[in-house]
């Protein structure tokens, strides 16, 4: 099967790569262009370990096939650190309150929060557990997980009154 | 976990779809959201070799209101459907129903249409739309034509529609206002399909119900319309002794095969608890 060229936006640079229409987003993201921050995991749309942002949507890079996001904004962890290279808050977070044991679900972790974020910058706890529900950690540390989004929502929102 | 190889489209209409549909035969398939149809690619369980992407056909996508109808179109997603201001205020057990299926991530992609077409029995909308008395629009080289989702299903993955045609939209009669719906749903963990679950939408006016329909999620082959639990409510002030009436027709009605989910006594039971809570939530939310 011929190869197509795709083109994307990821972590704000402009990606060109080739791909057959069968080649599942997280293998383009991995293995055409080097991004092995999105993990694969249980390659079933289950554990979320592919997580990534595509147009402000969290998808499972594992569902997707690069064909389909021609033309898409997408982040990975990768893009996920402030731009002066310091840790974001949700990276942080995780660090500081211990958000990780392994490290195999984080960046899909890392990244459906930050779509919650978005979505809810203050959520309760049961929105935050409800909200990672797509999200597998098999080291079982959902209690920190949840901890590490919350010092991110109370950081970003900290910073946010103080803008104001 | 490599799919089959195929050839992609990605058509710009409806109409150019059904084309490419007409053209490929058996060899075609149209993909929505993706999240039923690729997980059976990568298991090779469907292999399609012309895959054809709804994902440019712009108006597909739309929830209105048209007159007393709500109108949504097949591309609309479980997460837009949960966003929705129109249908929070105008069908809000929509917003219940998206809300118990699989995960934040997937309710991105997963679309209405895509959810009622391929008939999974274990989604979740079919039978609400049942409930509802929907009716779903067809495409096909002949042009449009409507089939009421009670009568859309046949068998396990086999509906009235043909292999040329398109779901493209759902046509929900608006339920009157303070009319009373749940849906309750059975399942072993988030992202699961359902145990049982079950959908009532009901009408009470001056303590008497004036209307009431049931319908079951993944207790058979196909959705379950139980028109005898509607009509058993209907007339009464739905106190405990005709809600047990309507949940013993609920339990006949249910088909469950056995499967991890338990065997099939216990669904057909667990089917019947789910009628009974959602006829009370109901009742509880319905104003008149």
């Amino acid at each position: 099967m011929n190869k197509t060229a795709v083109k994307m936006t990821v972590n704000g640079q402009a990606v060109e790569g080739k791909a057959e229409p069968r080649l599942l987003l997280i293998h383009f993201l991995r293995d055409e262009l080097g991004l092995t921050g999105p993990h694969v995991g249980c390659e079933t749309s289950h554990c979320g370990a592919c997580t990534v942002d595509l147009d402000g949507k969290s998808v499972k890079s594992c569902t997707v096939f690069a064909v389909q996001a021609e033309g898409a904004n997408i982040t990975t962890v990768e893009g996920m650190a402030n731009a002066d290279g310091s840790l974001s808050a949700l990276q942080e977070g995780f660090m500081q309150e211990h958000g990780l044991q392994c490290g195999y679900c984080t960046p899909g972790m890392i990244m459906r929060a930050h779509r919650l974020l978005q979505e809810n910058p203050n959520p309760s706890e049961a929105e935050i557990r409800m909200g990672i529900a797509g999200n597998l950690c098999r080291c079982t540390g959902y209690q920190n997980i949840v901890k590490a989004v919350r010092y991110a929502a109370d950081k970003l929102n900290g910073q946010r009154e103080a803008a104001e | 976990m490599i799919p089959g190889a195929f050839e992609y489209h990605r058509p710009g209409s409806v109409d150019e779809a059904v084309t490419l549909l007409t053209q490929h035969g058996d060899e075609g398939r149209v993909v929505a959201g993706g999240h039923s149809l690729i997980p059976m690619m990568k298991l090779r369980l469907a292999v399609p070799t012309h895959l054809i992407d709804l994902g440019s056909v712009a108006d597909l996508k739309d929830i209105k209101a048209v007159g007393p109808v709500i109108e949504i179109g097949a591309m609309t997603t479980q997460h837009d459907l949960i966003a929705s201001d129109l249908l929070a205020g105008a069908c809000p057990i929509l917003r219940e129903v998206a809300l118990t299926i699989a995960d934040p991530q997937v309710r991105y992609c997963g679309t209405v249409g895509g959810n009622v077409a391929n008939g999974d029995p274990g989604n979740d909308m079919p039978a609400v739309m049942q409930c509802l008395d929907a009716s779903f629009l067809l495409r096909g080289p002949k042009g449009d034509r409507q089939v009421t989702a009670r009568a859309f299903y046949e068998a396990a993955y086999f509906t009235a529609r043909a292999d040329d045609e398109i779901l493209t939209s759902i046509s929900i009669p608006a339920p009157a206002t303070g009319h009373g719906y749940a849906y309750e749903k059975l399942k072993r963990k988030v992202g699961d399909y359902a145990i049982a679950a079950a959908a009532v939408v009901l009408t009470m006016e001056g303590g008497t119900c004036k209307n009431a329909a049931v319908a079951l999620t993944n207790v058979g082959d196909t959705p379950i319309y139980v028109e005898a639990a509607g009509t058993s409510l209907v007339g009464t002030p739905v106190d405990d002794g005709v809600i047990a009436k309507a949940v013993a027709a609920a339990k006949a009605a249910a088909q469950p095969a056995a499967d991890m989910r338990g065997p099939k006594e216990y669904r057909a039971h667990a089917a019947g608890v789910m009628v009974d809570r959602a006829i009370k939530r109901a009742l509880a939310r319905a104003k008149g």
